[in-house]
C-alpha cells in the first residue's frame, strides 16, 4: 500500500532495529570524533564530513523508508536501491576517509582488547586484496541477480535482509580498498596500478550482467509481476531500465573512482610507489 | 509454459546459494519437482484475522487441516481476479471428493466497496471452496507486507469507479498453515490440480 503522506514515506516499511543501531552508532562516533578533532585544532575536511553524512543518510534512506516498499515491488527501483547500497553510498563514505575521525572517537586501548581481533584482521586483509575484493564485488551482483535465487530473495525476509546487508558491507569494503590511502602498516594499501586494474576489470562483468538483463527477450524476474508492480510500468520496460541501471551507472562509478586515483597518483611525490602515508586527516583529493 | 523455465545463469548461483545458506532449492532438489515454485521455509506461516461474507471474524487457525490457496484481489476486477478464481475452482474441482480439503481464500484489498454482502454474492459465483475475506486497512496492509505483495488504488473516474492494483501470486499453504508453494494462474488447471492434490494427500498420510 502506498504511503499516505510525506511523513509516512519517511517511516520504515519493515522496521529494522539493527539498521537503526548501526546507523546511530556510526553517526554518534563520527560526531564525537569530528568534535574532538575540531577542538584539537586538526579538523577533518568539511567536504569529507558532508560526504560521510550523505553516504550514511543514503544507506539509511534506502533501507528504512517506504522507498524500500517501492524497491521490493519494481525491478528498476530495486536496482537503484542496490546502486545506492553497493556503489554510491559506500563510495561517498570511503571517499570521506573517516578513519581519523573514528580513531579520535574510540577510546585508545579499546580495539586491541576486542575478542577475535586477530582473526578479523586476517579476514579483513584477505578481502582487501584487490583481486579478491573485485571478485566479491561482481560475484555478489551476479549471485543475487541469478533468476533462480532472485525470486527467493524477494520473497523471504531473512534472505532479502542478507542480500541488502551483504551489498552494503561489500560496497564499503570494496570502495575502501580502492580509495583508502591510510597507514600502510594497518591496511594493505595496494599500488595505484592494481586498484586501477580492478576498477577497469569489474566494468566488464557488470556490463555483461546488466546488458544481458536489459537485452533479454524473456521475463527473467516474474516475481515482480506476481507480487504486483507499484507503478504502472510495463514488465519489459522495467527489466530493460533495471538492466541499464546495472550496466551503465555501475560502470560509471569505476570511471569516477579511476579519475580520483589518477589525480592522486599524479600529485604524489615521485619515488613513492607503494601508496603514500598521509597526515591524520587521511586522503585528500 | 512458464512453470519450469530454465535459468540462464541461475544454475551455478543456486549451487553457491545452496551451499552458503544450507538450503536446497529449485533445480538442486531431489524430490520430484512441483509445477509451482517451492517456497517451503522461505515464507511465514498463514496468519490473519479477517471478516468473511457472513460478517464473521475468521482466523488462519479456522482453516487448519485444510490446504489453503491465498489470493489478493477485488470484486470489481474485470480481468485477472475472475480468471484466476475460475482456474483455481476448476483445479480444485478436479480433486473430486477430496475438494473439501481445500479452501481458496480470496482476500479483497478493496474493503470500501467489498462489504461482506458483496463478497458473499461474489464467492458464490465460483463454488463452495472459495471464501471471500476482507478487513480493515491496517489488517490488509499487515497481511500484504507479510506475503510481500503490493496493492494500491487508481484515481476514481466520473462515476467514482477506480482500479485496484494488486498481486497475481497464489500462495499455497498446507494443513498446518505452512507456506508451501507460489502458484501462477498461467500454469493451467491440470498442473495446478496436480500440485494441490499432492498437498491435500500429505494431510491424509
Amino acid at each position: 500500500m502506498d504511503p499516505t503522506s510525506a511523513l509516512d514515506f519517511l517511516t520504515p516499511y519493515e522496521p529494522s532495529p539493527t539498521v537503526w543501531a548501526v546507523c546511530a552508532l556510526a553517526l554518534a562516533l563520527f560526531a564525537t570524533g569530528y568534535w574532538r578533532l575540531l577542538h584539537r585544532g586538526t579538523p577533518h575536511r568539511p567536504l569529507g564530513a558532508l560526504a560521510f553524512l550523505l553516504g550514511l543518510g543514503l544507506m539509511y534512506g534506502a533501507l528504512q523508508t517506504h522507498y524500500d516498499y517501492y524497491a521490493q515491488h519494481l525491478f528498476l527501483l530495486h536496482r537503484l536501491q542496490h546502486l545506492v547500497l553497493h556503489h554510491l553510498a559506500p563510495f561517498l563514505i570511503a571517499w570521506a576517509a573517516p578513519q581519523a575521525v573514528f580513531a579520535a572517537a574510540i577510546p585508545r586501548g579499546l580495539l586491541p582488547q576486542l575478542p577475535g581481533r586477530r582473526a578479523l584482521g586476517r579476514l579483513y586483509r584477505g578481502v582487501q586484496q584487490p583481486a579478491i575484493a573485485g571478485v566479491l564485488f561482481v560475484g555478489l551482483i551476479w549471485l543475487w541477480l541469478s533468476p533462480g535465487l532472485h525470486i527467493y530473495a524477494m520473497l523471504s525476509i531473512p534472505l532479502y535482509n542478507a542480500m541488502n546487508w551483504g551489498m552494503a558491507l561489500d560496497g564499503l569494503l570494496f570502495w575502501w580498498m580502492i580509495l583508502n590511502m591510510g597507514d600502510p602498516r594497518s591496511a594493505p594499501a595496494s599500488h595505484y596500478g592494481a586498484r586501477l586494474l580492478v576498477l577497469a576489470l569489474i566494468m566488464i562483468p557488470q556490463s555483461l550482467i546488466g546488458s544481458s538483463i536489459a537485452l533479454s527477450q524473456q521475463d527473467l524476474y516474474d516475481v515482480y509481476a506476481l507480487c504486483g508492480r507499484v507503478l504502472p510500468v510495463d514488465a519489459a520496460v522495467d527489466q530493460q531500465i533495471g538492466g541499464l541501471l546495472t550496466w551503465i551507472p555501475a560502470a560509471m562509478m569505476s570511471v569516477v573512482g579511476a579519475l580520483i586515483l589518477v589525480r592522486r597518483w599524479l600529485r604524489q611525490p615521485t619515488g613513492m610507489a607503494a601508496g603514500p602515508v598521509l597526515d591524520a586527516q587521511g586522503a585528500r583529493l | 509454459m512458464r512453470t519450469r523455465r530454465p535459468c540462464p545463469w541461475g544454475g551455478l548461483g543456486l549451487v553457491i546459494a545452496g551451499v552458503l545458506l544450507g538450503a536446497s532449492i529449485g533445480c538442486t532438489q531431489s524430490a520430484p519437482p512441483w509445477s509451482s515454485t517451492d517456497i517451503k521455509g522461505f515464507m511465514p506461516d498463514l496468519a490473519f484475522t479477517l471478516t468473511d461474507g457472513q460478517g464473521r471474524a475468521l482466523k488462519a487457525a479456522d482453516f487448519r487441516g485444510r490446504t489453503c490457496l491465498l489470493y489478493f484481489g477485488f470484486t470489481h476486477c474485470h480481468g485477472i481476479c475472475p480468471t484466476t478464481l475460475r482456474t483455481l475452482a476448476a483445479a480444485v474441482a478436479e480433486l473430486g471428493p477430496e475438494a473439501d480439503g481445500v479452501r481458496v481464500l480470496f482476500v479483497s484489498v478493496d474493503p470500501q466497496r467489498d462489504t461482506p454482502a458483496v463478497l458473499a454474492r461474489y464467492e458464490a459465483r465460483f463454488g463452495p471452496q472459495v471464501v471471500g475475506l476482507t478487513g480493515a486497512m491496517p489488517e490488509l496492509k499487515a497481511l500484504a507486507r507479510r506475503y510481500r505483495v503490493a496493492f494500491g488504488y487508481g484515481a476514481p473516474d466520473a462515476d467514482g469507479d477506480y482500479a485496484v492494483n494488486h498481486s497475481n501470486a497464489i500462495f499455497a499453504f498446507d494443513g498446518s498453515g505452512r507456506a508451501r508453494l507460489l502458484m501462477r494462474e498461467e500454469s493451467g488447471v491440470p498442473a495446478l490440480a496436480a500440485d494441490i492434490r499432492r498437498l491435500v494427500a500429505e494431510e491424509q498420510d
